[in-house]
């Protein structure tokens, strides 16, 4: 099978950003229309005068991506080649939840036939580790870093998919690096509706959230496991799917494996703190009913 | 000299210059319009939406985006994927594209936006100057400016042909004097479609977003290429320099209408004052220039219809036996005093032998009326000038001292 995503690239080893490009064109094979906003997978991927691209991609800025994609759609479709074209973003947290969200809202609302895949590394890592708007609670970032009165990032994570599902999105899901096949089949299933689509993907960063580069699979996984990132789709409104966590692990498991929560163990308070963390991951097995 | 052919008058039909601008846009047969409104734009893109509405532009989306920003990001994608594309704002608007009209010319995608000329706030105002445009200078798009609705119409093709050429492939504005010509009525030609239809081709490009033939666009340049991205942004600026002159050449052959190339000239073999300025300010120029020189008074009009590219050899020709030069500028740059047109004659002038002297006025701010009078005063200003030197080379007209 042709990989659609040259090696070669620059990415750091075990980056989710580029697995996830892979694993996305390879459940959609050659006919599609990639945008990238920027950031890592731009930087990684298109360095002039190569490019890892084996389908047609564009980088235009940092905040527009769900307008670049919404005039590719709208063009496509008036020139009558759309046909099984599917138009792909595949975007960062920043340029989707903080800078970019004016426009991945305006496209939803339009309710263009694109598919928008949010690769969610939790904070700006093309520009060294910053706190985002989907930074979780109490990581340290180099913009919220925990110190002598502070336990990192103060505030909760922004939650997206809920608001694309608030814009009528007719389907909606989250997805992890660690579960290919299960984020594969999404794919494909948003490839398969007409409208505008929305996954939320769950990517470990090795470099920003600090552990070994043969961690990146594991740690997904634990964050599924520990239901910090319930795993679930929604159709038309209503979540059709969830993925049960079987023998729900302490937060702890997941949270120890990374720097960006070290401060968590080593500091007077830690504790306390945690629970507050375990209190999320309870409150997402009621609301998505993951046991 | 602005021509428009005597059988034409037959085909006048008395319009607002939005609706002129509206219909030329949808002769040219776009495939994506996308814009946000804003006053005094509204009107042209109202006027687009009812066409679109009453299925009168066959294979045209119009998007209804959310910004000024994306209404131009989304062209980005459009003009990439092969599109013709349309927009149109103003100074606010214009303002929040800032970052995107950089990405689109240095993408290399041509397409038209129509600039409905008005001033920027604070404080907020919603009438005319060329603050907006002028600010957007270096952004790499192509500016020309027009003179009535007749011109700011029949521009709009011109630009497309300019801007989808081959040796240019770079966005343009056509700009047009906020509600002096956006919201005028006027007898004019309304673009005629037939022509059209022989005077701009299907834009076709190898360069798109196609799943037959990937391409990359928008890689990262690092310092050993991004170089040389921009020098041939600026090659491609050079040639676009005859094409203007040629898209006005072509167009005055098949339609008969001519208004000038880069630059139009009125009166300035002989003159010993030439005033230069863009944009709707020129008729009433015009209108003093006759009345001076039937009064004896050697006075010369430059029209300036290119800004970007600035057509330095054009104007260096047209100014050479004249004795002063005077700029008169909508728009300011704060700090240095001094408006765009007369910051480039200074520019284009030094260097040279012509060493006549170059004062500039800053004018019609905000929308403030521009009398006859005015110009005539500052004609007065430009004869002691030539009598005894510049006193003031810059400075602002018809200033209220009581608000000061």
């Amino acid at each position: 099978m042709k990989e659609l995503l040259s090696p070669g690239h620059t990415a750091c080893p075990a980056c989710c950003d580029t697995m996830i490009a892979k694993f996305t064109l390879r459940a959609l094979g050659e006919d599609c229309i990639i945008i990238s906003p920027t950031g890592c997978l731009e930087v990684t991927t298109s360095a002039f005068p190569t490019s890892s691209w084996n389908v047609p991609w564009i980088h235009s800025l940092f905040e527009n991506a769900g307008a670049v994609a919404s005039g590719i759609e709208a063009a496509l479709k008036a020139m009558n080649k759309k046909e099984d074209t599917k138009v792909v973003v595949l975007a960062g947290d920043g340029g989707t939840l903080d800078i970019g969200i004016r426009s991945i809202s305006g496209a939803f609302e339009r309710g263009h036939d694109i598919i928008y895949i949010c690769i969610d590394n939790e904070a700006y890592m093309n520009t060294g580790v910053q706190r985002s708007g989907a930074t979780p609670f109490n990581a340290t970032t180099t913009t919220s870093p925990s110190g002598k009165v502070s336990f990192g990032n103060p505030l909760p994570k922004k939650n997206m998919p809920a608001i694309m599902n608030a814009h009528g999105a007719p389907y909606v899901a989250t997805a992890t690096l660690a579960y290919p096949k299960d984020f594969m089949k999404k794919v494909k299933k948003a490839g398969s509706i007409e409208g505008p689509t929305y996954i939320h993907a769950h990517a470990p960063c090795t470099t920003g959230w600090g552990f070994d580069t043969s961690k990146t699979v594991e740690i997904g996984k634990l964050a599924v496991q520990t239901a910090l990132w319930p795993l679930y789709e929604i159709e038309n409104g209503t979540i059709t799917s969830v993925k049960k966590v079987k023998n729900k692990k302490p937060v702890e498991e997941y949270l120890r494996m990374q720097k960006r929560f070290k401060h968590l163990f080593t500091k007077e308070g830690g504790e306390e703190e945690i629970a507050k963390i375990q209190k999320i991951a309870d409150e997402n097995i009621d609301i998505f009913g993951l046991q | 000299m602005a021509i428009l052919r005597e059988a034409d008058k037959d085909k006048m039909t008395v319009v607002e210059g939005s609706y002129a601008v509206a219909h030329a846009v949808k002769v040219c047969r776009p495939h994506v319009i996308s814009a946000y409104p804003i006053t005094p734009q509204t009107h042209i893109v109202e006027e687009l939406s009812q066409f679109i509405a009453d299925g009168e532009i066959p294979n045209c989306a119009y998007m209804n985006v959310e910004s000024e920003f994306s209404a131009l990001s989304a062209l980005v994608g459009s003009a990439a994927t092969g599109a013709r594309c349309y927009s149109a704002t103003t100074s606010q608007g214009l303002a929040l594209m800032h970052e995107v009209l950089f990405n689109f010319s240095g993408l290399r995608l041509p397409m038209v936006m129509t600039i409905v000329n008005r001033a920027l706030s604070a404080p907020i105002n919603i009438w005319n100057d060329q603050q907006d445009s002028i600010s957007q200078r270096d952004t790499g798009w192509i500016q020309l400016y027009a003179e009535d609705i007749q011109e700011a119409s029949d521009m709009i093709a011109q630009a497309y042909k300019i801007s989808e050429d081959k040796d240019v492939l770079l966005p343009a504005m056509v700009c047009m004097d906020g509600f002096i010509l956006s919201h005028v009525y006027e007898p004019l030609v309304l673009l005629e479609e037939d022509l059209t239809n022989e005077y701009l081709k299907p834009y076709e490009t190898n360069y798109k977003l196609d799943p037959k033939n990937p391409l990359s666009f928008g890689a990262f340049a690092d310092p050993s290429s991004y170089t040389e991205f921009r020098y041939l942004q600026q090659q491609a600026m050079d040639k676009a320099i005859n094409k203007v002159e040629e898209a006005a050449d072509e167009f005055k052959e098949l339609y008969g209408r001519y208004y000038g190339g880069v630059i139009d000239t009125y009166m300035t073999e002989d003159a010993d004052i030439i005033l230069c300025a863009m944009g709707s300010i020129i008729g009433t120029l015009r209108d003093v220039v006759d009345n001076l020189r039937s009064n004896g008074k050697k006075v010369g009009l430059l029209k300036v219809r290119a800004f970007r590219p600035f057509p330095a050899e054009a104007i260096k020709q047209a100014v050479s036996n004249t004795s002063v030069i005077v700029a008169l500028d909508k728009n300011i740059s704060i700090g240095l005093n001094e408006g765009a047109l007369l910051t480039e004659l200074k520019s284009i002038l030094y260097n040279t032998n012509l060493n006549m002297p170059v004062i500039g006025f800053s004018i019609g701010h905000g929308g403030r009326d521009i009398p006859e009078k005015t110009i005539e005063d500052i004609v007065q200003k430009a004869e002691n000038v030539i009598k005894s030197g510049i006193s003031h080379e810059s400075e602002f007209v018809d200033l209220r001292e009581d608000l000061i």
